[in-house]
């Protein structure tokens, strides 16, 4: 019987200055944190795309916690409550940013952009890029190989075969940018979300002269200035032949739309026109119609202006 | 026969022209010249629309100490400073000049006479030749006035010809051996002066057998220049591998330089043009283009006018052939295809080339299966499957570990892939990038 005693024994003061050692070193070398950081990387997203520009969702809680203000801080996949909810822990003000979404402006669809060549390269848009114009007379506008829907961490952007060009779904979209960066012709924008996501964008990157981008992409923008003249609220402006729309300008008057001769000029998510008579027909013929997701009822707009 | 000691692989040579002797392009109705046609920045046209030029006339100034002059190569109008498309596939900007006669430079001696001597010396030999907008005709086009000023730390024992010519098809150099041998050794004696040293090496592949017995038999009597015959392999006119395979020295990866084994490295056809720049004056605006194809009815060698569009040649050529697949400016291992035949013959352009459909096309692409073929094929002795995979995955570090600034682009390791990889687009894509990271990290120094 003893000398199960002393193996009791012996194990169990073992055990007891192991863990005094243990217990001691631990509040020695104890690491001090913040507990807020915690906290905020609870309420954060967790998926480190990296929008915010730090490398992970816990290196910005950490710059949070440490920053003297929000300033420059936006978890740009965050709702603006979420937003709020962490300048509550830190204990600074925080401005509520609009909501934003990314717009692919390019409507060089199959039908509108005929290819003129085969690619058979890598499947990247980067590589691509690199290697020549890619398979359209088109140099500015959307390559196809989907760089942008490998960079997507939140499964916001898929490419449609029919048309060849991705498509953002815009209730997935958190805006952070990934998207943007990864694609080489910049040709994906964050354009504010707006009132029941309407947007008004010119669906055009192309800064070559009218005849070129013309003779290349169906609806390519050709620089001629009509929408600048029409806009009310000097939203547009036309630069190196290609008019870009403020959107922090832009009051979604949507006059630029009917204007422009190459119906570059996409309107989104308005409810139809009562107005219009004469330019009603041929609405199975919508070529652009699939740069925006399809799910919304009311996105006809661009489906009267297609012919 | 010497040859380079790792990777390499061995395409058919498909030298169709051989044996066809160089042949003079009528002039075009209006030639175009692209601003950057050298590596480096881009030069600064000093014409205007409207402006009257001959031929030889500089049009464009070199845009920094990296760059080169350009000389248009036909007389004329200029008709517009615009935009072209070239044969690196993106609209760059260029002079259009509309051609009227050809009424050339009184400066340049037109005379089929072989100049032996001349008094200048080193220094304006040097200023002759960036006068004369010169760069690298094998393809890189490397400034040569910069290449033939080494680092000053660097002692210079070896020039290097390169007539190695490893591209299979490609037969410019092969018969600008054998038409011009005396230039060529008049223009070698002319770079031995201006490096200061007495020995050169004009590295030939063992496929060409009448040129290397031409030019033997035109160099016993030239002490310090020397033939050397090389065993076949490609790329074996890598500016490494021929230092390699003539002298056993191998240089160091980026950032040094093949003056740092001691050796300088000259195309064949840059030494024909220096040739011509320092005793004819007459700068660098004819080239030869070897225009080739399988299915072409009369495949040639072409002296061209640059500008010229590319059209015009596959025309005389016979016409381009109607399974034609590809159009490739360049040799098939390392030729860039071209968009359409409305780009100009520039600098750069040792060839042309139409694959047809059927070759032309990449069949689809499997997984890689790790055979290490691409291994054993590369001459940098670096692991391109490695390099690929970590470009798709946008993974510039470990890339850059993986010395991916050493590749060459020679295109082995594509051409070997039994899972038909684009390696090579890979390799590019992520040499981009990271030659862009090390230049910021440079630039933050």
């Amino acid at each position: 019987m003893s000398f199960i005693l002393t193996a009791v024994l012996v194990l169990g003061l073992t055990g007891l200055v192991l863990g005094l050692v243990l217990y001691a070193v631990s509040r020695k070398f104890k690491v001090e944190t913040d507990p807020r950081v915690g906290q905020i990387t609870e309420l954060l997203p967790g998926a480190n795309c990296g929008g915010c520009g730090f490398p992970g969702c816990a290196a910005f809680a950490e710059a949070c916690v440490k920053s003297d203000s929000m300033e420059g801080l936006k978890c740009s996949v965050c709702k603006s409550e979420v937003m709020q909810q962490i300048a509550a822990i830190t204990g600074h003000a925080v401005e509520v940013g609009v909501e934003k979404v990314a717009v692919v402006r390019c409507a060089g669809s199959c039908d509108n952009r005929p290819g003129l060549r085969v690619y058979d390269g890598a499947k990247s848009c980067a590589a691509a890029a690199l290697m020549n114009g890619g398979a359209t007379g088109c140099f500015f506008g959307c390559l196809g190989c989907g760089d942008c829907v490998k960079a997507c961490k939140f499964d916001a952007i898929k490419m449609d075969p029919e048309t060849g060009l991705p498509v953002v779904d815009q209730d997935k979209c958190t805006a952070c940018g990934a998207c943007a960066k990864a694609c080489p012709r910049n040709v994906i924008e964050l354009r504010n979300k707006n009132k029941l996501d309407r947007r008004v964008y010119v669906s055009c990157v192309n800064k070559d002269k009218g005849p070129v981008a013309k003779k290349a992409c169906a609806v390519a923008c050709i620089g001629c200035g009509k929408c600048v003249k029409i806009c009310p609220f000097e939203a547009i402006t036309l630069e190196n032949n290609l008019a870009y729309i403020d959107f922090e300008k832009c009051r979604l008057c949507r006059k630029c739309v009917d204007e422009c001769p190459q119906h570059t000029i996409l309107a989104v998510n308005f409810p139809p026109k009562k107005v219009v008579a004469p330019a009603e027909p041929k609405a199975e013929e919508t070529p652009q119609a699939p740069v925006e997701p399809a799910p919304m009822p009311e996105n006809t707009v661009e489906q009267q202006k297609a012919e | 026969m010497n040859t380079f000691k790792i990777g390499g692989v061995h395409p058919e040579p498909n030298k169709l022209t051989a044996d066809r002797k160089i042949e003079t392009l009528a002039l075009p109705k209006q030639a175009v010249f692209p601003l950057s046609q050298h590596i480096g920045a881009p030069a600064v046209p000093c014409v205007q629309k409207g402006d009257t030029v001959r031929v030889g006339t500089r049009i464009a100034e070199p845009g920094g100490f990296m760059s080169a002059s350009i000389h248009s190569s036909v007389s004329g109008k200029v008709a517009k400073i615009d935009s072209v498309i070239d044969a690196s596939g993106l609209r760059k900007p260029a002079i259009f000049i509309d051609v009227e006669g050809d009424e050339w430079e009184p400066s340049i001696d037109r005379s089929d006479k072989l100049i032996l001597q001349s008094n200048k010396s080193r220094d304006e030999i040097i200023e002759c030749i960036k006068n004369a907008g010169i760069v690298g005709m094998g393809g890189a086009c490397f400034p040569t006035h910069v290449k033939l000023c080494p680092p000053k730390e660097c002692t210079i024992d070896t020039l290097i010809i390169n007539a190695v010519e490893c591209e299979p098809y490609l037969t410019a150099d092969h018969r600008l051996m054998l038409e011009h041998p005396d230039e060529i050794i008049i223009g070698i004696k002319i770079i031995l002066k201006v490096l200061g040293i007495d020995r050169a090496v004009i590295g030939v592949e063992a496929n060409k057998p009448d040129a290397i017995s031409l030019l033997q038999s035109k160099t016993s009597m030239v002490s310090g220049i020397e033939v050397m015959p090389l065993q076949m392999k490609y790329p074996q006119g890598g500016e490494k591998q021929l230092i390699e395979a003539v002298t056993g020295r191998q240089v160091p990866p980026p950032p040094a330089l093949p003056a740092n084994v001691g050796c300088v490295v000259q195309n064949v056809g840059t030494v024909f043009a220096i040739y011509e720049a320092v005793m004819k004056n007459k700068p660098l605006f004819e080239r030869i283009v070897t225009v080739t194809g399988k299915g072409l009815k009369n495949p040639c060698n072409l002296k061209v006018r640059m500008g010229t569009p590319v059209s015009q040649l596959i025309e005389y050529a016979g016409g381009m052939p109607e399974d034609t697949g590809k159009l490739i400016s360049g040799g098939p291992m390392m030729g860039r295809p071209l968009l359409d035949d409305t780009a100009p013959v520039v600098k750069g352009t040792s060839g042309l080339l139409m694959i047809p459909e059927a070759d032309a096309i990449r069949r689809e692409e499997r997984n890689c299966i790790r055979c290490a073929k691409c291994v054993q094929a590369c001459p940098m002795g670096l692991e391109p499957y490695l390099l690929a995979t970590a470009s798709e995955a946008s993974d510039w570090e470990c890339a850059e570990e993986n010395w991916i600034m050493s590749c060459i682009e020679c295109g082995c390791c594509q051409s070997t892939c039994p899972s038909r990889r684009p390696l090579l687009d890979w390799v590019r894509l992520a040499k981009n990038r990271v030659g862009g990271i090390i230049r910021a990290r440079n630039a933050k120094k």
